[in-house]
């Protein structure tokens, strides 16, 4: 049998900030490790963006050598940590696992995290290094003069200076917010990925050589052409998707309407939900609608749930259309998030005061198929009603970025406004290379690895032609 | 960590502090802003770029202590640290040589309306000022201000120093007279800031003679950089996010009531911990 993942319970859990899944006791993590079949051709290596030698750290769990099971995945994979709990595993290698044919793959997820918790139980503040490297080797290859500057310090940006750090060059990790991790720390909310564990992966990677340079807008504070001339021989822009996307309803700009990042920003980087310990406020009501079906919609629904609020996620289209991991639609069902499928807002109702007072929806029902394969929401006629609530999440997707292409000439960018690259990560701008969201627009964290890490070594490679 | 050169308190609600930061100095132009936060539970706040000094690497923030993170920062003394400061942040004021330009300022707004005013004259402007105040003893930059505009007029809302009366008192004056003088002509533009209230009574009289007029905008901000959107407002019916797309706007486009409500987000929240 598949080990499942442990979880605190849900009405308890719905109650506070603490991360929901919890780490796998050892006997069990062994007992799982034992399932691998040890596939010579290794199908799940292949369903992972960042290549991790899945087998091979499952082995090293089984003979409980947990230190050295962490040292393989961190041959590849810079932030394991995270990825155990964050990564949509069911779509990428648990997916290719051979043992998903009869529906029980590997809990892969579950032993990543495994071995990657291994280090939060160490006294020593030391981070344990990919295998076979010591910081002596580490310092030896520190050998490369070229300077690499890295812009955005979320999971492409982060994993791209670790590769070329490790690779040998001088890199500077330019960030514009007050703490490294960009989504990690403003987006994905404690209860799903503690600020404590992001801490410690952006730890590891200064430990690696790279500098952490925050409070820097890179545009305003630098522009690209500077960092050229300051010597930076090539730049990776990894700024992600920032710009909010509204409904375009009336009343989206009355008092406790949010965009999903900014509820977001202010309870999870800003920490309002320990307001006022700390001292970023959030108003919101009693009476919380979260409207979209994405993870950030099931982040936003769930933490408002978290503050005490009775909670409805609003969807046009039905359950089986949302974007969001089935993981995240259990856990806010069990918490007691109510779904509201098959509506869609329609306008946001006012107070006197400028607040939200109602928010008028109506009927949706699925027609034939759209772009997207999934089937299209249709209004019904004459369905309109209220929903009462007084405060609206809006949590349908994010535009790219807009502020360096705005302020870097010739960056070229495509229709939606992500940043145009080649099939080797460069823009339209010799050593300017991009990935991550900037250039996919919304994905998740993985991909955005997987982009990051292919892009350190082509700008590796980019470097080497030059010489 | 940036370091505190200098405090300075400029009246018993307003203070000004001079900050180490060589990088923004390099950058700051007139009309910016930069976000700061005090420690790791602080707030980020936005607060106008009121001077720098780019060979000493220093910039001038001017603090009204009117919430609980104001009144943190105006209790730091010369030597503290702040932990975090970004910026330059937000476009630039466009300034050109447009010929003649009245620079209002109210309250606290003046810290803004200063470097916007030497901007305009050293771009060859001839440059009237016009500010403003509850009574003279919270009237700030008044010297500073004499030095970058040819013609200076103060008002006081209890007629304590200059003019009794509002801003928009005189800026009504000036126009009125032109209206009726052949020799005189319209300012090329009016640039405002200052409390909302002001900045709209500004925009409405403005229009009625058609004079362009730009008002900087200071809606609540988280990140400050287009991510969030706590900063939108509505100008000429679309939303726009204060932070990336201002914060200079057409004053006589911008919804200056919802700008008022959205300011008041969180002012019971506010209350709890001051």
């Amino acid at each position: 049998m598949r080990t499942k993942t442990l979880k605190q319970a849900p009405l308890e859990r719905a109650k506070n900030f603490f991360e929901v899944a919890l780490s796998l006791p050892e006997e069990q993590a062994i007992k799982e490790a034992g399932r691998c079949l040890q596939c010579k051709n290794s199908p799940c290596i292949k369903g992972c963006p960042v290549e991790i030698d899945i087998p091979a750290f499952i082995k090293l769990i089984k003979e409980k050598r947990r230190k050295e099971a962490l040292g393989k995945i961190k041959e590849k994979n810079n932030l394991p940590a995270i990825c155990g709990r964050v990564c949509p595993q069911e779509d990428q290698c648990e997916a290719a696992c051979v043992l998903n044919k009869k529906k029980i793959p590997i809990n892969i997820g579950a032993l990543e995290r495994f071995a990657a918790d291994y280090e939060l139980n160490q006294p020593s503040a030391i981070p344990c290094l990919p295998a076979g490297r010591s910081f002596q080797q580490l310092a030896k290859i520190l050998k490369k003069q070229e300077k690499v500057a890295v812009v955005g310090s979320g999971p492409a940006g982060l994993t791209c200076a670790a590769d070329l750090a490790k690779m040998g060059y001088r890199v500077e990790l330019f960030e514009s917010l007050h703490l490294a991790g960009g989504v990690l720390v403003y987006g994905i909310p404690e209860f799903r990925l503690p600020k404590k564990i992001v801490g410690n992966e952006v730890e590891y990677i200064r430990s690696l050589g790279v500098k952490i340079r925050t409070d820097i807008l890179i545009g305003n504070t630098y522009t690209i052409e500077e960092l050229f001339k300051d010597g930076f021989q090539a730049i990776f822009v990894a700024v992600g998707a920032g710009l909010p996307q509204f409904l375009g309803i009336a009343g989206e700009n009355l008092g406790r309407v949010y965009s999903a990042n900014e509820f977001l920003t202010r309870v999870n980087l800003m920490k309002a939900y320990k307001f006022p310990e700390y001292a970023t406020p959030i108003n919101i009501g009693n009476k919380v609608a979260v409207i979209g079906g994405g993870n950030v919609a099931f982040d936003c629904a769930r933490a408002a749930l978290r503050l005490g609020k009775d909670v409805s996620l609003v969807y046009r289209r039905s359950e089986k259309e949302m974007p969001a991991r089935i993981e995240e639609l259990e856990n806010a069902k069990e918490e007691g998030v109510i779904f509201r499928i098959l509506t869609q807002p329609v306008r946001i109702i006012p107070d006197q005061e400028g607040f939200v007072k109602a928010l008028e929806c109506i009927k949706m029902e699925l027609g034939e198929p759209d772009q997207s394969g999934r089937r299209r929401p249709v209004p019904v006629k004459d369905s309109n009603f209220i929903l009462d609530v007084d405060t609206v999440i809006v949590a349908i997707g994010q535009n790219p970025s807009p502020l360096l292409p705005k302020v870097t000439p010739n960056l070229k960018t495509n229709k939606y406004g992500t940043i145009w690259v080649d099939d080797n990560f460069m823009t339209s701008l010799p050593g300017v290379f991009a990935g991550g969201d900037i250039t996919t627009g919304a994905d998740t964290v993985i991909s955005a690895m997987g982009a990051g890490k292919k892009a350190a070594r082509s700008i590796n490679k980019y470097i080497e032609e030059k010489r | 960590m940036y370091k505190i050169i200098e405090k300075k308190e400029l009246n018993q609600e307003v203070t000004e502090i001079i900050v180490e930061s060589p990088l923004i100095a390099s950058k700051a132009k007139a009309g910016q802003f930069v976000v700061s936060i005090l420690d790791d539970t602080g707030e980020r706040i936005p607060l106008t770029l009121a001077d720098w000094d780019r060979d000493l690497g220093r910039i001038t923030l001017i603090l009204q202590k009117v919430g609980f993170t104001t009144k943190r920062l105006a209790a730091l003394k010369a030597g503290d640290d702040i932990e975090h400061i970004l910026g330059p942040l937000g476009h630039p004021t466009e300034i050109e040589n447009l010929g003649e330009v009245y620079c209002v300022g109210g309250g606290v707004g003046i810290a803004e309306v200063y470097p916007v005013s030497r901007a305009f004259k050293d771009a060859g402007n001839r440059v009237v000022g016009i500010i403003g105040a509850r009574s003279k003893d919270l009237l700030i930059l008044e010297k500073k201000m004499k030095d970058v505009c040819d013609e200076l007029l103060i008002t006081t809302d209890d007629g304590s120093y200059g003019h009794k009366g509002f801003v928009t008192d005189v800026l009504k004056d000036f126009l009125e007279v032109i209206e009726k003088s052949t020799q005189t002509k319209y300012p090329a533009l009016v640039y405002a800031i200052g409390p909302v209230v002001m900045m709209q009574a500004v925009s409405e009289l403005t229009k009625v003679y058609g004079v362009k007029t730009i008002v900087s905008l200071n809606p609540v901000m988280v990140d400050a950089t287009g991510m969030c959107g706590s900063c939108r407002c509505t100008v000429d019916g679309k939303t726009v996010f204060g932070c990336v797309d201002g914060p200079d706007f057409d004053g006589h486009k911008v919804d200056f009531k919802e700008l008022e409500k959205r300011l008041k987000l969180f002012v019971t929240q506010e209350r709890k911990v001051k």
